[in-house]
């Protein structure tokens, strides 16, 4: 995943701009990979509690060098700090925050995301096994699932497609999508462009994504500062 | 209540009468709460046909931790349940694939928060439960589910153990137990899955009942041997995470 050969925005802009759709009081999970940098971003006084699946609620920013506790990580492993009133909770309590409807918004990486809100995050194609992790789980029970993932695949096609080919993780789920090329949501027949990144055009996003395009009224650019 | 010592001389001594075929689970996610110096020990005791639980077969860094690939490795698995057989990077290839791709060991993948709660359920006498999760995926395909209030849930089963493999922070000789941040995970629920609970403690093992009640992570009834972790570099202890670019 080179950020030379992509366009628009790269992987920390990505993390930037989903972390602003996050309202004051929500309780978020952040999963491996460009999500868990959704937590860096500074979202003003907003109020939000992060959920690692590993039993961790209202973790911060990666801790910096020299100052991490080797027993605290978030989904990637990474060491975090913690924000104050954090808790730890163990596996089966963390998933029955899961599974029990008290997530607002999961934030999760994937390989293809359908115009009927479906995903595939667990299993390449001819793969024997796969990672679900706590993917599935989340998928199903969170209020929310926005998905980040980089808009075409190395060789250059959709991955935001009218139906996964990949095993999915699970069906009509999915209400957001970022991609660098911009936001957007499906809509049962193809996708709904809301934002659009720097020095794109709708026509170049139109060429290389699954169903109808159709773009918000006043499209806006995203802001990179 | 029973005072006498769970307090075991070695990690050797705490896992040789493993027999072959046993069920074991290890705590841990990521490197906090792992199990490393018991898993190192079973490496060591060579006890074969073994069915392993965890949330992961190991991880791709370098170097080497203690993990399930090892055991593999050293032919003493049969088959692994866990919630990744593959890498979390598609790039990374664990030493566990190509035995598992070549048919000599088997697994069963299953979601994190459904392996935490068979695990649960197993420790809680509850032999089967329906969850919302992995409904409409492969994982689902054949098996049974039901509609409660309209909504389509799979049924799973309790997951037993014969050992669980467990690492906490602090401990007195009864085994009540104390988890640091994160090293919680999955140890508690695995412990009370156990027939037999062995926790490695980083911290000098307290006098019986030092520990607050109220303050009691994993009560001592779940707990059956205990080991302390020894300073590096005869213990093995979690280490900075090793950052790869892809």
């Amino acid at each position: 995943m080179s950020e030379s050969k992509s366009k628009g925005l790269n992987r920390q802009q990505m993390a930037d701009r989903v972390a602003r759709e996050f309202q004051d009081g929500w309780i978020v999970n952040l999963g491996v990979g460009i999500p868990t940098m959704c937590s860096n971003t500074d979202i003003g006084d907003r109020d939000i509690t992060y959920h690692s699946e590993n039993g961790v609620i209202g973790y911060g920013p990666v801790a910096p060098a020299g100052q991490e506790d080797l027993n605290l990580v978030n989904a990637g492993g990474q060491n975090v700090t913690l924000n104050p009133g954090a808790a730890m909770v163990h596996h089966a309590d963390s998933f029955g925050v899961i599974r029990g409807g008290h997530i607002d918004a999961t934030v999760m990486g994937a390989y293809q995301v359908s115009m009927t809100g479906d995903f595939a995050n667990w299993k390449l194609k001819g793969q024997k096994g796969g990672g679900i992790g706590g993917a599935m789980d989340l998928a199903a029970c969170a209020k929310r699932v926005f998905i980040i993932l980089e808009h075409v695949t190395r060789d250059g096609s959709p991955r935001l497609v009218e139906a996964c080919d990949l095993p999915v993780t699970a069906r009509g789920v999915v209400t957001l999508v970022m991609t660098n090329y911009g936001l957007f949501e499906p809509t049962g027949t193809g996708f709904r462009l809301r934002e659009i990144a720097p020095g794109l055009t709708v026509e170049e996003i139109r060429a290389v994504t699954g169903g109808t395009l159709t773009v918000a009224d006043g499209l806006r650019q995203i802001p990179t500062a | 209540m029973g005072q006498k010592s769970k307090l075991v001389g070695s990690f050797r001594e705490a896992v040789a009468d493993i027999p072959d075929g046993s069920t074991i689970a290890f705590g841990g996610f990521a490197m906090p709460g792992t199990p490393f110096n018991l898993i190192k020990a079973l490496w060591e005791q060579g006890a074969k046909r073994l069915t392993l639980v965890a949330n992961t077969t190991g991880g791709a860094q370098q170097p080497r931790m203690p993990d399930i690939g090892m055991l593999v490795e050293n032919g003493q698995v049969a088959k692994v349940i866990c919630a990744f057989t593959a890498a979390t990077r598609p790039t990374d290839v664990l030493p566990f694939t190509k035995y598992y791709e070549s048919g000599e060991v088997d697994a069963e993948l299953v979601p994190q928060g459904t392996l935490a709660e068979r695990l649960r359920s197993a420790g809680a006498g509850i032999p089967a439960f329906y969850t919302p999760t992995a409904v409409g995926t492969e994982l689902a395909a054949g098996r049974e589910t039901r509609l409660i209030d309209g909504r389509e849930y799979l049924l799973e089963y309790a997951l037993k153990l014969d050992y669980a493999f467990i690492r906490a922070r602090t401990s007195d000789t009864l085994g009540n137990l104390r988890f640091h941040r994160s090293q919680r995970n999955f140890n508690p629920v695995m412990a009370t899955a156990a027939r037999c609970t062995i926790a490695e403690i980083d911290e000098p093992v307290l006098p019986a009942g030092s520990i607050d009640p109220d303050d009691v992570h994993t009560p001592g009834i779940y707990v059956h041997r205990l080991v302390q972790v020894p300073p590096e570099p005869e213990g093995i202890w979690p280490t900075r995470r090793q950052e790869k670019r892809r």
